[in-house]
């Protein structure tokens, strides 16, 4: 039995050490809020975090997270970056097909967590990992710059 | 509320959409009635047309014909019911269609299908006479309680007015007294200067759930008991399976099925990771078939050879033959690759198959096609074929095909569970359908700095014969001549001929943009060659030949003005136009790129101008435009598939790349006012891109890109001066 | 003075002069044995007081003649040349690019037409031993026959018992396309003459049985020095240098001497161990390219005391300096982007590294999803010709090893030169300790070697 924090609760799950993060979450938790795109940490859709970092679940092995807490797209409204990202995208309507907006929040949020005024160098940097498919990175970076401005 | 027959959550239920519509499902029937009520005191939903639905406590709930797969469909179809239904629209629910192509065909295609820009252009008038049919039996239904004459009553978010009375009826007080009451066939329509909601930008109906991950697309359906599988089909289009030597797969933890069928090997698992593992640890010998030995230069050979033979003849204006034969003849020809869709979700469908029902989780284009497969494959009657049409992670035409759900069904008559089959990336990049390959071949003359003469030959798959065959007629294929047949430029004799050729060993498919893709990029391609010969300038050279197209006109002096044309820029730097009447909409893009002197390209700013006629919400139109430009600029930038010994030689993001936020240029799109009808919109970012990007790329370098992707060893070390 | 004595000085100054050139010949052009840095005396196997220190390790040493065959192929990495990428295994056609022309590695599968399914036992010893192949031609000492020259025969005989073991792949791969003067096999003998000493192991009576089974695994079965040894002008491993590290195929082989700075004179012994077995020790990098393939083929499966021979062995290798490396730099870069890259460096790298790079190995280097992706530490990260990072980007890599599947995707089919050369110098910049400068061209040349 592996014993993960998500979303502040304790979970116990079953499974390999190796399996990675993205799988338990999904087919075993039910947090399907977490995608897959790519599973070679190539797109970002199914970014975690862990303490508030972004991680790519797609490829951590479960066993490694430890006591580390981790936040999915279905916890991250309860952080104060979360509500203010999920906010900004909604008043922005960035959203398209969404498949991989949970990801972009998930580093947007992890953005504003060390860089809370973010200039377009800094939101390069943080969200180049993601790829949306539908090209709403234009919304996102005004989303960034309109939720960091907010209060 | 959620219908819990029709979808059963997994261990975390949850609901679709906002208030909680059920996703599809048989039990939609059951409420409709064509066109009359029956007379019965016991009433209780009011259901006058397959679109609206209203119960006694007040929920309007509107169905969905079209599916959400980020183009804001939902949205913009309540925003049509409502507006003439009068509805309090922050209030309405919305529940995807089942499927039936009775009820909810797309009158264009016959079908139930999504795609081709067509919704809102398809559905405008169908859906606005729902609406206001639905409205006016409202009004007529407490016009009789208040016995007043219909014509003095009106109504408003909801509710029936009559003002001269002070009365006023809710819609879901009025429900029980429709009954009997018999729809007008044509009802009388708001004029456009009544519309409340069009022309709003309302939020989407769709977003809130999408930003807290409660939304649910076809990948995320989780039916008790459900197994995960994974598969692996012959990475050679049409090889087979040879043998399968499992003996480890087997043994690995949580694996619990291998499944062999004739062309596909899967691994059923407790989860995904114990699927793939098991996929992984399979040796699988194949049986190759005649297309082992094809490679992308067989591709080419083939389709520089057929583009030599006459083609069938498109149109054809005037004299062109004879006017071709005068002055100097210009000629071009002009590139396409291979272009997988890449969505971001990828390839799934999740299927419960019992003796005598089959239960279906997907996300697809064409949700009764999707049922039609399942039938076809368990013999089993449509009716017993339930399919959960659900969100869609990305479409742009891959969900067009049902080749997911036909796997996906095989697979399960395998398996004694549900099993949800996910495709990883790799498969999924390896088996698309592609966008074909095309090649154009374009010759001109010109007199007085105008096109006297035009010819232009189209060399492609055809799709339509495969996907729609009654509409391929007469050998023309009537998608890949979109856009070249219609050329807006008024030129005196012209000639567009199309031959049709199937490349080797790779299946073909619709690709957002489709035929005009391929068109607009050759024909403003050439155009901008034509202004260079003519010596003119390419925004005057084009504007001077669309005397016969004011509404183009008018996009192309808004872009021109809103990008500067003209006004100097630093050296390496150049601005591209181009113009394109697709899709129903008229728009000029004017990009502006910066070529390094390794040849390395920067796209700095895109700039469009749209008509696109009556807009239902134009910031939905804004982001269709700006993200059709994005996934234009990823295909002239990157997008390329190719094929060695019968495989697509690509696999992922790493070796099929998208564009990223950092090279995202700045974007602005301008719409024009317009009461034209509407016109489609998802498609047309992703047509205007690549030319206009080549153009800027050409204006900066001198250098002429007749293919793509953009080949950077065309424009490294290229001095400009 | 005497003519006598006159005629006796000429003579001796004659001497004098041919034992000069003798010794400067070897000196210069032959120079020394791989193993004669050690010093101390040789004694024959049989005369050694301690355990022999070929065949296979003490537990094994029961197992049937497949068996022991089998640990012996792996210890002598057959696989690795004699396989082509996705072939079957042992049945040859790998390319090998020289400078002189493209090589392919020979079927080594039982097939009677293709491969070596005709051989007999001397056939196989003199191949192995001489390089010379059974119909009597030179082969190419790509073929490390002047390491293998010192296996025993009992070990070769093994080896052949486990290849004609597998299943026989009928393949014949394409013929060698060296240009002249190097299609010319007979001028192997020279080389042969020179430089292969024809001879098998002998103990070296002053050092332990822990040291002679180390060498004895290091130069006869695994040829270290093969890569790790730079070569002189006739394409010779030059001992003077003895695994100071070089370039094959346009990767580099980094140096394993004792030395504190650029060779594992600073790595402890379990770090050694850990990178021998798993190719990968913690602060010390993961092995990629030739040799990410030499630890999953053939160390990895070696046992434990045979990894502590090698350890052992590697430690009494003279310590030489690589002047062009640094001391790698084991702090992590700082975990803010903007911080911790010199100015100067091409803005394209960041960028391509945030998009396709930073999601796996993080900006401080230290990859949060496996130690496996840590940059941090690693030689190539700290070697300032970027050679090793151009072609891990280029190439990448899929390693099934027991820390789990590592997955480098290969980014070279759809990034440029110019985007390779760029993210290359960034990630050297950032993680590493000294910057580098490789250039598009230099990044087209990698693609050409492959």
């Amino acid at each position: 039995m592996i014993n993960l924090r998500i979303n502040g609760d304790m979970r116990a799950v079953d499974v390999p050490g190796d399996m990675p993060l993205l799988w338990v979450l999904r087919d075993i938790l039910g947090l399907t809020g977490t995608k897959f795109g790519c599973g070679i940490a190539q797109c970002g859709a199914c970014t975690v975090h862990l303490d508030g970092i972004p991680v790519r679940s797609c490829l951590l092995p479960v066993g490694t997270i430890g006591e580390r807490a981790i936040t999915t797209i279905e916890g991250i409204a309860e952080t104060p970056n979360g509500a203010k990202i999920q906010k900004a995208w909604l008043d922005l309507e960035v959203i398209q097909c969404g498949y991989c907006q949970s990801g972009q929040i998930m580093s947007a949020t992890a953005l504003l967590n060390v860089t809370p005024n973010p200039d377009d160098a800094d939101i390069d940097a943080a969200m180049a990992g993601n790829i949306c498919r539908c090209g709403t990175y234009v919304r996102i970076r005004e989303a960034i710059k309109q939720a960091a401005k907010s209060v | 509320m959620f219908d819990a027959t029709a979808t059963r959550a997994g261990p975390t239920r949850r609901t679709f959409l906002k208030a909680g519509a059920a996703v599809g499902g048989a039990f939609l029937l059951g409420f409709h009635l064509p066109s009359a009520m029956a007379a019965n005191a016991e009433t209780t939903v009011f259901a006058p047309n397959a679109f609206i639905r209203i119960d006694r406590q007040g929920k309007v709930t509107l169905i969905m014909p079209q599916v959400e797969m980020g183009q804001g469909i939902y949205t913009t179809v309540a925003m049509i019911l409502a507006e003439e239904l009068d509805a309090a629209f922050d209030q309405v629910v919305l529940e995807a269609a089942p499927p039936n192509d009775a009820l909810y065909a797309n009158p264009t295609f016959r079908i139930q299908v999504t795609g081709n820009s067509n919704s809102v252009r398809a559905f405008w008038l169908p859906l606005r006479k729902a609406g206001a049919a639905a409205r006016a039996l409202l009004v007529e239904a407490s016009a009789r309680i208040w016995q007043v004459d219909p014509a003095t009553c009106r109504t408003d978010s909801g509710e029936v007015f009559h003002d001269a009375s002070g009365r006023k009826a809710s819609y879901a007080a009025l429900v029980e007294h429709t009954a009997g009451l018999t729809a007008p066939a044509d009802p009388p329509l708001k004029s456009t200067a009544n519309f409340k909601l069009i022309g709003q930008s309302l939020k989407r109906l769709d977003t809130p759930d999408k930003v807290n991950g409660k939304v649910i697309y076809g990948i995320d359906a989780m039916p008790p008991g459900v197994t995960f599988a994974t598969l692996a089909a012959c990475p050679v289009f049409g090889g087979k399976v040879g043998h399968v030597d499992d003996s480890k797969a087997k043994s690995l933890p949580g694996v619990r099925q291998i499944v062999v069928l004739d062309d596909l090997v899967a691994v059923v698992g407790d989860h995904m990771w114990a699927a793939r593992q098991g996929l992984e640890a399979l040796k699988i010998t194949w049986v190759e078939g005649p297309n082992a030995a094809v490679s992308s230069d067989d591709v080419w050979k083939q389709l520089r050879a057929a583009s030599e033979k006459e083609g069938v003849t498109a149109r054809s204006v005037g004299d062109a033959t004879g006017a071709l034969s005068k002055g100097e003849l210009i000629e071009a020809a002009y590139e396409l690759p291979f272009l997988a869709h890449a969505t971001m979700e990828p390839m799934n469908c999740t299927v419960h198959l019992t003796a005598d029902s089959c239960e279906i989780w997907v996300g697809s284009q064409v949700l009764s096609r999707a049922q039609a497969v399942a039938a076809k494959i368990t013999g089993l009657p449509l009716e017993k074929i339930t399919v959960h049409n659900l969100l869609i992670g990305g479409g742009f035409g891959r969900r067009l095909e049902v080749d997911h759900i036909d796997k996906a069904v095989r697979i399960a008559q395998q398996v004694a569970a549900p099993v949800k089959v996910v495709w990883t990336r790799e498969e999924d990049i390896r088996h698309d359908v592609y966008r074909p390959v095309y090649r154009d071949r374009l010759s001109a003359t010109l007199s007085g700095g105008r096109i006297v003469g035009w010819k232009h030959r189209i060399t492609g798959s055809s799709i339509i014969a495969r996907w729609l065959p009654p509409a391929f007629q007469k050998g023309i294929d009537i998608d890949a001549i979109d856009s070249a047949a219609d050329i807006p430029y008024d030129i005196p004799n012209l000639s567009v001929d199309y031959v049709r050729d199937e490349p080797p060993a790779m299946p073909t498919g619709f690709w957002r943009g489709v035929g005009p893709n391929n068109n607009v990029f050759a024909i403003e391609s050439f155009m901008d060659e034509l202004a260079r010969k003519a010596g003119k300038d390419p925004v005057a050279f084009r504007r001077d030949m669309l005397g016969k197209a004011p509404r183009l006109q008018a996009v192309l002096d808004l872009a021109a003005a809103k990008a500067g044309w003209g006004n100097p820029l630093p050296p390496r730097m150049g601005r591209g136009i181009a113009l394109q009447t697709s899709f129903g909409s008229y728009i000029a893009t004017v990009a502006e790129a910066e070529v390094d002197e390794a040849g390395e390209i920067r796209v700095r700013r895109i700039v469009s101008a749209v008509d696109t006629g009556i807009v239902v919400n134009p910031d939905t139109v804004v982001a269709q435009v700006q993200g059709g430009l994005i996934f234009g600029l990823t295909a002239a930038l990157y997008g390329e598939i190719t094929i060695d010994r019968g495989r697509v030689q690509q696999s992922n993001f790493h070796d099929y790349r998208m564009l990223r936020i950092d090279q995202t240029p700045a974007i602005e799109v301008h719409l024009i006012k317009s009461g034209e009808a509407p016109g489609g919109i998802g498609e047309t970012g992703t047509t205007a891109a690549p030319p206009a990007l080549g153009n800027a790329i050409f204006a900066a370098t001198g250098v002429r890109l007749r293919r793509l992707p953009i080949d950077r060893s065309l424009l490294a070390g290229r001095k400009v001066g | 003075m005497t003519l006598s004595s006159n005629g006796m000085l000429i003579r001796t100054g004659i001497l004098a002069v041919i034992v000069i050139v003798v010794v400067a010949f070897f000196w210069f052009v032959v120079g020394p044995g791989p193993l004669d840095f050690a010093g101390g005396k040789t004694v024959a196997i049989a005369a050694y007081s301690g355990a022999n220190p070929t065949g296979v390790p003490v537990e094994f040493a029961k197992d049937d003649l497949v068996t022991r065959g089998r640990y012996l192929t792996q210890a002598a990495d057959c696989q690795a040349c004699h396989t082509t990428e996705g072939g079957l295994p042992f049945a040859g056609g790998r390319a090998f690019k020289t400078p002189f022309g493209t090589l392919y590695s020979p079927n080594i599968t039982p097939d009677r037409e293709t491969g070596i399914g005709t051989w007999t036992d001397a056939d196989l010893l003199q191949a192995i031993h001489q390089g010379i192949s059974r119909d009597g031609t030179r082969l190419y000492p790509a073929f490390p026959y002047a390491a293998y020259t010192y296996l025993a025969d009992a070990d070769v005989l093994a080896i052949k018992a486990y290849l004609f073991s597998l299943p026989a792949v009928h393949n014949a791969p394409p013929a060698n396309s060296l240009a002249f003067p190097y299609n010319q096999r007979w001028l192997m003998a020279i080389w042969s003459f020179l430089y292969n000493p024809d001879q098998r192991f002998q103990p070296n009576a002053e050092r332990s049985p822990e040291w002679n089974r180390g060498a004895y695994l290091a130069e006869a079965l695994g040829h270290c020095g093969d890569c790790h040894t730079p070569r002189n002008r006739l394409q010779a491993l030059d001992n003077h240098r003895k695994f100071a590290g070089t370039v094959v195929q346009g990767w580099r082989a980094y140096n394993i001497t004792g030395d504190q700075d650029t060779g594992v004179g600073a790595w402890n012994n379990a770090e050694l161990t850990s990178y021998l077995s798993t190719g990968h020790a913690t602060g010390r990098g993961t092995a990629s390219g030739p040799m990410a393939e030499a630890v999953d083929l053939s160390l990895a499966h070696l046992s434990a005391t045979d990894h502590a021979a090698i350890v052992a062995y590697l430690r009494s290798v003279p310590a030489i300096p690589s002047p062009d490396l640094p001391a790698p730099k084991a702090e992590p870069a700082p975990a803010a982007p903007k911080l911790g890259t010199p100015a100067g460096i091409d803005s394209r790298g960041q960028k391509l590294f945030a998009g396709a790079c930073a999601g796996c190995h993080d900006w401080t280097g230290v990859s949060p999803l496996s130690p496996l992706a840590t940059l941090t530490g690693g030689r190539a990260v700290n070697d300032p010709s970027a050679a090793n990072v151009a072609q891990i980007i280029l190439l990448g890599a899929l390693r099934q090893t027991i820390q789990g599947v590592s997955i480098m995707p290969a980014f070279g089919s759809a990034y440029s030169d110019v985007e390779i050369a760029a993210l290359a110098n960034y990630v050297v910049a950032r993680f590493g300790a000294k910057p580098s400068a490789i250039t598009a061209e230099e990044i087209a040349e990698l693609r050409r070697m492959q």
